[in-house]
């Protein structure tokens, strides 16, 4: 499999507009990237780059091994990769299956590979009893999985989704969802998505751009980097005497409130029996220790505030 | 350029045509008025004047002349609805990107939507020319006393003019296409194109220029070379980038 996908300082810009900057990202073989950002962010931009729609402005971007803006390089890049776009694009007045075959022509596979195809795919997405009917005539839904179909036609190695799960209602976004976790098993993927909960649990490594890239890793690394932890301690009951020795311990953002106090903590291990011992001393009884971590949405929204 | 590639494209576009009844009737309906409606007034005049003034033999082969440059504006006009159906069609349908991010070049593209509206306007343009031969010639060989199509000038009109006037109206169609949102609005735009061949038809009507072979040997040259700005203007609108970025 080739799919690596390597960017170094990719930027773009529409005359002064800077709407991509510096993002030096990289994608391993059958790793489902997750990018995140909020709307203007330049997440479709940057598929646009990656797929050789259109030019970068500086800095450089490889897919397997071939360079975007070389002329020759982007006909093979467009050979491997396949791309659903935020909008599905299907010709309505073709029947699915048409629109399948179409390209499966484009990439010159042969009629029973064709045939085989989608018939794969589009078994694979409930949509194989539907196959002689207008794309015009589907749900949303339906044509999300057509596009989806239409990508997977010629078997890419790289697969580029922007946004395959917006609009959809529930039923279908887990369908598209389940499918992409059935394609990780073969695929490098690449996907656009506001779904804080869906890159969670579908994506290896999540990058959160905002223009430029704010912070990359996978989910469990982005929830401890970014915010640490927290740690919620309940007592039978609270005094002054035992927030008076809390106070000094110099707790960052301690909160009280019942019964119940909080505050950040960087290492739970080495801190938090310092607290405990301090409470118990001054009189205290604690009922509970617990140590939350701050959630995708967190750190994703701490990140998105920074950068605006 | 692979012309395969292209062919593709066209094909589908025949396709989804094939559905398009508003495609269907603007192919067919000025084909049957020339070749059908033509011959009847010319019987119809010819019947109430008796055979005088403007439908005199010898003014017969003027206004024969005169009649069949409204091939080269059928020629002109059929390929408007389709070239924007086509292009404003993909753009509603926010179709463009994916094929875009396939390895067909933006020429295989281009041309494949060329194709897709210059083959069907020729082939209706042909065969309503030679319907409205026949039927002129039946009409004008009592008076004429020998059929006056096909000839040179007609040749050289279908052959020559009418392949350039549907190039020109093409090209025009994917420049407007390429600004507007809507298929009426292409459309309404597109109807510009009508301009340069009605005034050649009105200037040969006042005698400034002649629809004989020396003349319409000209007026293609000329629309040749509009053609070739027309094509560097489409080509430069036809970028993936252009396309993706700065279309409406």
């Amino acid at each position: 499999m080739i799919g690596l996908i390597e960017t170094e300082n990719l930027t773009k810009k529409f005359g002064d507009l800077t709407a991509v900057e510096n993002v030096s990202l990289q994608v391993n073989d059958g790793e489902v990237f997750g990018f995140l950002g909020p709307n203007g962010a330049g997440k479709t931009t940057t598929i646009r780059m990656l797929c050789c729609l259109i030019s970068k402005t500086s800095g450089s971007a490889r897919i397997g091994g071939y360079e975007i803006g070389d002329k020759n390089d982007s006909l093979k890049i467009r050979k491997i990769i396949g791309l659903v776009p935020d909008n599905v694009g299907l010709s309505e007045h073709l029947t699915a299956y048409d629109n399948l075959d179409f390209y499966g022509k484009i990439y010159d596979c042969t009629k029973s590979q064709r045939k085989e195809s989608i018939k794969r795919f589009l078994d694979m997405l409930g949509l194989w009893d539907k196959r002689n009917v207008l794309a015009g005539t589907f749900s949303k839904g339906m044509k999300q999985k057509l596009a989806i179909a239409r990508a997977l036609i010629h078997d890419p190695d790289v697969l580029f989704m922007d946004e395959p799960t917006a609009n959809l209602d529930p039923e279908s976004a887990k369908t598209v969802r389940e499918f992409i976790l059935e394609l990780k098993k073969e695929k490098t993927i690449f996907l656009n998505t506001h779904n804080l909960d869906e890159a969670q649990r579908i994506c290896d490594k999540i990058a959160i751009l905002n223009t430029k890239l704010r912070v990359i890793g996978t989910p469990d690394y982005l929830e401890k980097v970014a915010k640490g932890r927290k740690t919620v301690i309940t007592l039978e009951q609270t005094n002054d005497k035992i927030l008076n020795s809390l106070s000094k311990l110099s707790l960052k953002n301690l909160e009280h409130k019942n019964h119940t106090l909080s505050f950040d903590v960087a290492d739970p291990d080495s801190e938090n029996w310092k607290v405990v011992e301090a409470i118990v001393l001054a009189g205290g009884h604690v009922t509970t220790v617990d140590v939350v971590g701050s959630t995708l949405e967190d750190v994703y929204l701490k990140l998105v505030r920074e950068s605006t | 350029m692979r012309l395969s590639k292209a062919w593709l494209v066209a094909s589908r576009d025949f396709k989804i045509f094939r559905r398009q009844k508003n495609i269907w009737y603007s192919i067919i309906v000025f084909p049957i008025i020339i070749s059908v409606l033509f011959p009847i007034i010319l019987e119809y005049a010819g019947t109430r004047s008796g055979g005088s003034g403007m439908l005199s033999a010898a003014n017969l082969p003027n206004l024969l002349n005169s009649f069949s440059f409204f091939i080269v504006i059928g020629a002109a006009y059929i390929p408007l609805g389709i070239a924007s159906y086509s292009i404003v069609g993909e753009k509603i349908e926010k179709s463009l990107e994916p094929l875009l991010a396939t390895p067909l070049t933006d020429g295989e593209i281009l041309l494949g939507k060329a194709i897709a509206a210059l083959l069907p306007t020729l082939v209706a343009m042909y065969a309503g020319a030679a319907v409205f031969m026949v039927g002129i010639d039946a009409v004008t060989f009592g008076k004429l006393g020998y059929n006056y199509f096909p000839n040179w000038t007609f040749g050289i009109l279908l052959l020559v003019l009418v392949p350039v006037a549907v190039v020109m109206s093409v090209l025009y169609s994917i420049i407007v296409s390429s600004r507007v949102n809507d298929v009426r609005s292409a459309n309404s735009y597109g109807i510009l194109i009508f301009l340069p061949f009605l005034a050649i038809y009105f200037a040969s009507e006042i005698r400034i220029i002649s629809l004989d072979i020396n003349g319409l040997l000209i007026i293609a040259g000329i629309l040749s070379a509009i053609d070739i700005a027309l094509y560097f203007v489409s080509t430069a609108a036809f970028q993936r980038e252009e396309i993706l970025t700065k279309w409406k």
